[in-house]
């Protein structure tokens, strides 16, 4: 598990993800937030539909795509949790045109 | 649109040092940059770092407060968050901030966008759980957060520099399998160089790998064929050293191979880059204060080869100190010093690219092996491709989308131009590289329905607070 050195020490925020409820420090990134509740998966590749996760935490890889409120294509990494932030997982493309 | 004397885009040490300068000489600066926080990834979010974390990170980290405060105070206009998606050759530079996005232009531009990691494309590479080693220490610096059970693999220096951060902050990794062949340790040997300066960077890295052996951490050397493994995420690492095949079951696994450059501006603007033997990267072609083959355009700090914070401070400083004498303004410093002392932070290069320099086996992928990972390609549909006649990355690009996904090539690009050479028995000079185009980073339509050109500095600033 990813774990706070000195404990969490900002302020908390609540979000959603894929539904769940989760609190978050303020500051942190929705990338590191979601780790840190043990959320590895946070899309799915459109070409296959594997599961992925964050890999390079500084907005190049673009593996941390997600929905957030209802927008997709973006970078978990690179935004930090809001208050009510509603995140989903990114499907994947065929599924996506199919529903 | 409003004008500005300089642009910067990066806020790490190259970018903050060329903004002080410029601003200094009198000129209007603006910096852009991508993250939330100043610092680039190497003095990462260092302005909100408590005595703690600073203390874990260490001095080289804590270093970077003097020069973001020197950068606060140098009335910069700096934008944070903000993403620059096109530059055209007349120096205009377009942006996206908070879902909005507008344009100004500029006599000059100073590229400090910094390196990336080196891929590092071996079997499970994609799977979740298994991160860039860079990354983890972004979660170190700008959360404070550390993973309690992963294991670290590959080479170069920052492997080491983690490992013992990580203990520091007293989570050690559970081991750290390292892919330099032994081989190497004697070629870098005789590439030592006898300075104080080199010698440092020696007794420093020296000191991580004791405090690393110390706490106990498996170390596992000469690693080669390295595979993860697990059932939608990683459950375990395979590989052989030293002649015995080992298998660990792992939680997190953090991949390293190095930093190379982000080419992506330098290349949108056509400037001359040249291949780097001993870096293995494409580099632009620089004269000695930074500038490119392209007038007026200049890069500073890992993106023009790598040579770490400082060398990217005394780059940043002097290039901003040329785009301020060639706008005719006064500049007192000793330029003459500043080379001197570049000089001698850089000699210690020789020594860690040939060390630290990817292992055959990362250069060249098992035909299986993942490149592109946006668009799911491996190793052996980049050959087949050469085999039907893609000469070079922009074909093999037409034949398989091969950096067509949203990292629009920033991961895969340099190793499918080593695929691409070794098939064809070419240079990767002559393979080349993909041609960038704007837009530099996905942008929503969104953002560009909302664009308005700045018509003053003012409006850029406000842009920043816009919601």
């Amino acid at each position: 598990m990813f774990k706070y050195i000195q404990g969490t020490r900002g302020k908390l925020v609540s979000l959603t993800f894929e539904g769940r409820a989760l609190s978050a420090v303020e500051d942190d990134s929705v990338a590191s937030a979601l780790l840190v509740a043990g959320e590895k998966v946070l899309r799915f590749s459109p070409v296959s539909g594997a599961q992925r996760s964050p890999f390079c935490m500084m907005g190049a890889c673009f593996e941390c795509l997600v929905e957030i409120d209802g927008v997709p294509n973006r970078q978990a990494c690179m935004l930090n949790v809001k208050e009510g932030m509603v995140v989903c997982r990114q499907r994947n493309l065929a599924e996506a045109t199919r529903s | 649109m409003t004008k500005h004397d300089v642009v910067i885009v990066g806020a790490g040490p190259a970018g903050m040092a060329a903004a002080i300068e410029c601003a200094r000489a009198g000129l209007s600066t603006i910096l852009l940059d991508e993250q939330n926080a100043l610092g680039g990834q190497v003095y990462r979010a260092v302005e909100k770092a408590d005595v703690r974390l600073l203390k874990i990170l260490g001095d080289d980290y804590s270093k970077g407060r003097d020069l973001a405060a020197a950068f606060r105070a140098s009335g910069t206009v700096y934008m944070s968050g903000a993403t620059v998606w096109n530059v055209n050759p007349e120096l205009g530079i377009f942006f996206s901030k908070s879902g909005t996005s507008s344009s100004f232009s500029a006599g000059a531009m100073i590229v400090a966008t910094g390196a990336t990691e080196r891929a590092m494309p071996v079997p499970g590479w994609t799977l979740p759980g298994v991160m860039t080693a860079g990354a983890c220490q972004i979660m170190l610096k700008a959360n404070g957060l550390i993973h309690d059970n992963v294991v670290l693999v590959g080479s170069g220096p920052l492997l080491w520099l983690i490992a013992a951060q990580m203990i520091a902050a007293g989570t050690k990794p559970s081991a750290m399998i390292e892919t330099v062949p032994l081989s190497r340790y004697v070629a870098a040997l005789g590439l030592l160089p006898f300075n104080r300066t080199a010698l440092g960077y020696i007794r420093k890295g020296a000191a991580m790998m004791r405090v690393v052996k110390r706490a106990g951490v498996p170390i596992y050397r000469d690693a080669t064929e390295i595979a993860i493994t697990g059932n939608g995420q990683a459950e375990a690492i395979s590989f052989r050293s030293k002649g015995r095949s080992h298998t660990l079951p792992v939680e997190f696994v953090a991949l390293h191979q190095g930093v190379v450059p982000n080419q992506q501006i330098t290349r949108l603007l056509r400037c001359e880059h040249f291949w780097s033997e001993s870096q293995r990267c494409f580099v632009p072609t620089l004269d000695g204060y930074g500038e490119t083959s392209v007038d007026n355009i200049y890069v500073a700090g890992d993106g023009g080869g790598i040579g770490g914070a400082i060398v990217a401070e005394l780059q940043g400083r002097l290039a901003g100190l040329r785009v301020a004498e060639k706008a005719g303004k006064r500049v007192a410093v000793d330029v003459t010093a500043l080379k001197s002392q570049l000089q001698r932070e850089l000699s210690i290069r020789p020594f860690l690219d040939t060390l630290y320099a990817p292992s055959a086996e990362i250069l060249a992928p098992a035909d299986g092996t993942i490149v592109c990972r946006c668009e799911e390609l491996t190793a052996g549909q980049i050959r087949a491709a050469v085999g039907l006649g893609a000469q070079g990355p922009n074909q093999v690009k037409s034949f398989l989308r091969s950096g067509m996904g949203p990292c629009q090539g920033r991961i895969c690009g340099l190793a499918v131009t080593e695929i691409i050479a070794e098939c064809r028995t070419q240079p990767p000079s002559v393979v080349d590289y993909y041609r960038i185009r704007p837009p530099l980073k996905p942008l929503a339509l969104a953002e560009l329905a909302a664009f308005t050109p700045a018509e003053s500095d003012h409006a850029i600033v406000e842009l920043g607070q816009v919601e």
